[in-house]
C-alpha cells in the first residue's frame, strides 16, 4: 500500500513524514517522528495518555487520522518545557506530587493546558471536567486537581483577569 | 490488502463514492471509526475523508435550526444559542471526544452511544440524506435510524430541527455512574411544548432502552393536553415502560434500567422549566 506524505507543525517545528492511509497521528508521532511523550494506553478513547493539542484543540491522537492532520499545528508534552524550564504545570504536578508511575502525566498535562489556554482562572469543577477524558490508575486524581490549580494559581495576573 | 484513503471536496462528491462501493467507511470524527481501525475490526476497504466546509456549517439564528453533520459536540457548546441543546452534547465522551465526535456519526454509534442522537429524535429532526450524486432528501430521524438498523449506508449531509419556543419545553437527562463522564445507563430527552400550562404535542425520546434510540409514544400520549403537575406525571410514569426492551451490558442490566426508568423519567418531568 502506497504511503501517503503529511506535513505539520510539531511543538513550534516542521516536520514531514510517510505514514500508512489509515496510520492514527499516535502512531506517526511515536514511531515516525521519534516524540515518545504522547503514550499508547488503550488505542480506544478511553484512557487520555495519548491527548495532544491540535491548532489549540484538545484531541486524541490515537483516534484522529494522520492524514488529516496536514498542515495543522500539534503540541505534545514533549513541547511544554521552554528548553531547561519546565512549564508552571509541570513545576504544579512535581510540587503536588500529582505523578505516580507517570504514565497518564502527559495526557493530564495536555488536557490541563487545553483548560488554562482558555481559562486561566478555574474552578474545582472546571478542572474536573477537563480531565474527565483521562484515566489515572495512581494517584486517586486529588494530588492532580491540586497541581491544575496551583498551576493556575501561578500564571501572571493579567491572564487571569 | 489494508485500508486505502481517498479525500472527496464536495459532499456530492462523497455520497457517488459511498454509493458505488459498499467497502468504502466514511470517516466523520473518527472516534468509532479509528478505534475500528486501531482494534482491527476495520482492516480492509477505504477510508473516506470529506473536506467540505459546508459539512461544518451551523445555521442557528431563525426558529429553523440547520446543522453540517460534521457539527462536533464542542462546536454546539459553544454556540450560546444552541443552549438548550448543551446537556446532551455535554453528555457526550470527555473533552477531547466531545472535540473531535460530530452530531452525524452519533445517528450510527451503537448502544448505549447516541446521547445526542436521542435529543434529536425528541425534536423531530429530519435528517438530509444525500444518497448520491443528486440533491439532499430529507428524511424524519426515526425513519432514518431503522434504515440504518437494516445496514442501510447513506450519507448524512445535515440536520434540521424547529427550535422549541420557550427553552424550558426541551430537557435532557444521562443517567450514568461515572461522573462527569461515562456510559449510559440511559438517557431522556422530552420535548414539551406548552410546559408552563397544558402540553401539545410532547415527543419524548430513550436511549439504551431498545436497540436503537426510540420515541415513547406511550408516555407522548399520556402527556397529551396534561399540564405537569402530579397527575400527569404519573399518568407519564405509568407509560414510561411502553416499548422498551433494554439490554444487559457492563454498566446496567435490563431489569435495573427498567426499574429505573420511571424514576428519572418523572424527575426530568417534575423539573421547574
Ligand atoms: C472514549 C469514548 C467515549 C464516548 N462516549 C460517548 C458518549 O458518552 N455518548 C455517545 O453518544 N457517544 C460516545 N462515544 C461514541 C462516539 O464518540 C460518538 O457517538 C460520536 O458522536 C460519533 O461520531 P464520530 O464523528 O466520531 O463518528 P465516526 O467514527 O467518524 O463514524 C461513526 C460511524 O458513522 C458513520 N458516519 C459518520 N458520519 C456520517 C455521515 N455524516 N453520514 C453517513 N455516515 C456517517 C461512519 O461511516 C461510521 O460508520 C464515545 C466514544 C469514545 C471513543
Ligand atoms: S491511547 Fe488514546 S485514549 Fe488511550
Ligand atoms: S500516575 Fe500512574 S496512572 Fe496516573
Amino acid at each position: 500500500m502506497a504511503k501517503v506524505p503529511v506535513q505539520f507543525r510539531l511543538n513550534g517545528s516542521d516536520r514531514a513524514a510517510f505514514a500508512d492511509p489509515a496510520d492514527n497521528l499516535l502512531t506517526v508521532l511515536r514511531r515516525g517522528l521519534n516524540d515518545f511523550g504522547p503514550k499508547y494506553g488503550c488505542g480506544q478513547g478511553t484512557c487520555g495518555t495519548c491527548s495532544v493539542l491540535i491548532d489549540g484543540e484538545l484531541r486524541l491522537a490515537c483516534l484522529t487520522l494522520a492524514a488529516s492532520c496536514e498542515g495543522a499545528s500539534i503540541e505534545t508534552v514533549s513541547g511544554m518545557a521552554d528548553g531547561p524550564s519546565l512549564h508552571p504545570l509541570q513545576n504544579a504536578f512535581m510540587e503536588h506530587f500529582a505523578a505516580q508511575c507517570g504514565f497518564c502525566t502527559p495526557g493530564m498535562l495536555t488536557a490541563a493546558k487545553a483548560l488554562l489556554d482558555r481559562n486561566p482562572n478555574p474552578g474545582r469543577e472546571d478542572v474536573i471536567d477537563a480531565i474527565a477524558g483521562n484515566i489515572c490508575r495512581c494517584t486517586g486524581y486529588e494530588p492532580i486537581i491540586q497541581a491544575i490549580l496551583a498551576a493556575a494559581r501561578t500564571l501572571p495576573a493579567q491572564r487571569r483577569s | 490488502m489494508p485500508l486505502a484513503l481517498r479525500v472527496a471536496q464536495s459532499l456530492s462528491e462523497a455520497a457517488g463514492i459511498l454509493a458505488a462501493d459498499p467497502r468504502v467507511t466514511l470517516l466523520s470524527g473518527g472516534t468509532l471509526v479509528m478505534r475500528d481501525v486501531n482494534e482491527g475490526r476495520l482492516t480492509d476497504g477505504t477510508l473516506l475523508r470529506v473536506t467540505d466546509p459546508a459539512w461544518r456549517q451551523m445555521q442557528v439564528s431563525g426558529s429553523r435550526i440547520e446543522l453540517g453533520a460534521a457539527v462536533t459536540m464542542a462546536a454546539i457548546l459553544a454556540n450560546r444559542e444552541l443552549a438548550f441543546l448543551h446537556a446532551a452534547a455535554r453528555a457526550v465522551g470527555g473533552p477531547a471526544i466531545r472535540n473531535m465526535a460530530t452530531i452525524g456519526g452519533n445517528l450510527f454509534a451503537g448502544t448505549p452511544y447516541g446521547d445526542f442522537a436521542v435529543a434529536l429524535l425528541a425534536l423531530d429532526a429530519q435528517v438530509m440524506v444525500l444518497a448520491g450524486y443528486g440533491s439532499a432528501r430529507a428524511v424524519p430521524l426515526e425513519e432514518f435510524l431503522a434504515g440504518r438498523a437494516r445496514g442501510e449506508s447513506r450519507l448524512v449531509a445535515g440536520i434540521q430541527f424547529n427550535r422549541p419556543v420557550a427553552p424550558g419545553d426541551f430537557r435532557f437527562l444521562k443517567v450514568s455512574r461515572v461522573k462527569p463522564k461515562g456510559l449510559s445507563v440511559l438517557s431522556i430527552a422530552a420535548h414539551l411544548p406548552g410546559s408552563g400550562s397544558r402540553i401539545g404535542q410532547a415527543r419524548v425520546a430513550y436511549g439504551a432502552m431498545a436497540p436503537l434510540p426510540f420515541r415513547a409514544r406511550g408516555v407522548e400520549r399520556a402527556l397529551e393536553g396534561k399540564a405537569l403537575d402530579a397527575a400527569g406525571i404519573a399518568a407519564a410514569r405509568a407509560a414510561a415502560l411502553e416499548g422498551v426492551q433494554p439490554v444487559t451490558d457492563a454498566i446496567a442490566s435490563d431489569w435495573y434500567r427498567r426499574e429505573v426508568l420511571p424514576v428519572h423519567l418523572g424527575r426530568l418531568l417534575a423539573e421547574r422549566g
